[in-house]
């Protein structure tokens, strides 16, 4: 079996993995990146669309330039990257950590690593995880299963298409198969408002003359080879109303309902699990309960924009290398989540640093204000025009706001 | 009278365009100076950039390795914002056209696309192994 030592190992090769490794590197640490895929870039390769990198680069790119542009850096390093690898396992070995991988060129593989950075990213809910009922013919898709589909293999998954769920991976695939010459009969969403962000639902929706049913459900979908129709029922005060049911035809729907951290890998490894995130339980420096492991993007809570997927992958990579220098941070106050904040990312602020933290909403709310307390005492409050949970909320704390301190302190974050 | 939904912000402020009797537009529900432009504009000359991925043409003497997971798509945009009305005329073009890879990130397939000045280029460096 193939051995190798590195200092750090990143796993997943996407926007966290590059950047993380990235900033690993020029502090001065031997990386080697592990990615399953043929080439870098996970899921911004299918992500042909525009509107990526507004804060990182202050320009629009597409998904594959984003991508490229992080590679391209890549390259000018000494940074080692195996492609097509699949890790299987992660272990702790006396005090360094082990990586078991597989690959059809190297075969099995043994990497020693003193430190591990976790991107793997996220995956799509399906049609288990959200129970819709009916027959289970063909033509169901997740929405980014079809942007593969579509983007990546040139195949196009059907002509009369419904989206279930108006992620905005749903909206992006409307406006792409209607210029495939498809026909995108609607969009349904159980929430009374969308979950995508709005300039999708006009530059995707609208634009093509998309009807969006807000309050509705798919109740059942009809069809014994292939889709045929689906049947929508709309929801008034909670309800569903079923003398209001109604049918749409359809050969296709595609599904957009949702991200989930993908954490087998950290799972089988014994790294406690958030539920309010789906990813791992991490400290102010990023690190999950396996001493020397870090997680960054959207592996450790789902993103909306790339931009602050690499913000923070270069956080955990540099917190990766302070750790590895002897750094531990002397004390860590607990981060509690206030009314209408579904969490608060990470779970611990150090007071003797500056602390970047990531939020969302529960709530669609314009005027609201977000106040930070610190054992009850207002140390920040701010105004927001509007949130939505569809969109992150970001704040970074300065020590200074942090002073008074204890050692049982508990900092509370809420949206009034 | 025209509805629109501002998308500049987050906010997406509900706006209405209205034109007076010497045809000068009147923009309301904006609740910032970019949501009066973006209504005008968007009225006036409504744009998009063009995303697309047209099918990659390998070499004549490549021949595909058995199991081969080669990119069969190329990726391309628009260089800027291209006028809304005429993009079916774009995307009708791009669907007929093949690319002949390898090609690099910025090369150019089309120049002056339907004459507008903008042209298209690829996103993403496909080399062959």
């Amino acid at each position: 079996m193939k051995q190798l030592i590195f200092d750090a190992v990143v796993i997943g090769g996407g926007a966290a993995g590059m950047a993380a490794a990235l900033e690993l590197d020029s502090r001065g640490n031997s990386v080697l990146i592990l990615d399953r895929e043929e080439s870098l870039g996970g899921i911004l390769m299918q992500c042909i669309h525009n509107g990526f990198g507004l804060i990182e680069f202050d320009e629009e790119l597409t998904g594959p330039e984003f991508a490229q542009r992080f590679e391209e850096k890549l390259q000018t390093r000494n940074i080692q990257v195996l492609l097509k690898t699949m890790v299987l396992d992660i272990r702790e070995e006396n005090d360094h950590k082990v990586i078991y991988a597989v690959s059809p060129k190297q075969g099995m593989m043994r990497i020693e690593a003193r430190a591990i950075v976790l991107a793997m990213g996220c995956r799509e809910r399906n049609r288990g995880n959200i129970r819709i009922p009916g027959t289970r013919p063909a033509g169901i898709y997740t929405a980014g299963l079809a942007q593969r589909l579509v983007n990546i293999e040139g195949y196009i998954p059907g002509k009369d298409v419904v989206i279930i769920g108006s992620g905005d991976i749903g909206l992006i695939m409307a406006r792409r198969m209607s210029w495939s010459g498809c026909k995108v009969h609607a969009v349904i969403e159980i929430l009374p408002y969308p979950s995508g962000l709005t300039r999708n639902i006009v530059q995707c929706l609208n634009d093509f003359g998309i009807p969006l049913y807000l309050s509705h459900l798919v109740t059942n979908i009809y069809g014994k080879d292939r889709v045929e129709g689906i049947e929508v029922t709309p929801i008034e005060a909670g309800a569903l109303m079923s003398e209001k049911a109604f049918r749409i035809e359809c050969d296709t729907v595609l599904l957009s309902v949702g991200l989930v951290p993908e954490n087998e890998l950290s799972r089988n490894a014994g790294i406690e699990i958030q539920p309010s995130t789906n990813g791992p339980w991490v400290d102010s420096m990023l690190m999950t309960t396996m001493p020397g492991v870090f997680a960054c993007g959207n592996v450790l809570h789902v993103h909306d924009l790339v931009d602050y997927v690499v913000e923070e992958a270069r956080r955990a990579g540099a917190n990766a290398s302070a750790w590895l220098s002897g750094y531990r941070p002397e004390r860590e106050i607990r981060v509690k989540t206030g009314s209408n904040i579904r969490y608060i990312m990470p779970m611990r602020v150090n007071p003797e640093r500056e602390n970047r933290l990531y939020m969302r909403a529960l709530v669609v709310k314009n005027d609201a204000r977000l106040d930070v307390r610190l054992d009850g005492t207002v140390v920040r409050s701010r105004k927001h025009a509007h949130v939505q949970p569809s969109e992150m909320l970001s704040l970074t704390l300065k020590p200074e706001e942090l002073a008074t301190a204890g050692r049982d302190s508990t900092l509370e974050i809420a949206l009034l | 009278m025209k509805e629109l939904i501002c998308i500049t912000c987050p906010m997406g402020c509900h706006l209405s365009i209205d034109s007076d009797e010497r045809g000068e537009l009147k923009v309301t529900g904006n609740r910032c100076i970019r949501g009066e432009q973006y209504a005008r504009e968007e009225v006036l000359n409504p744009k998009r950039v063009v995303t697309y991925t047209c099918e990659a043409l390998f070499p004549e003497d490549f021949s595909l390795a058995a199991g081969s997971e080669l990119v069969h798509r190329v990726p391309v945009r628009t260089t800027n914002a291209f006028p809304k009305e005429r993009i079916p005329e774009l995307i009708a073009t791009l669907r007929t056209l093949n690319i002949r890879i390898p090609v690099a990130r910025g090369d150019m397939v089309i120049k002056d696309a339907l004459g507008t000045g903008i042209d298209v280029i690829v996103t993403r460096t496909i080399a062959l192994e």
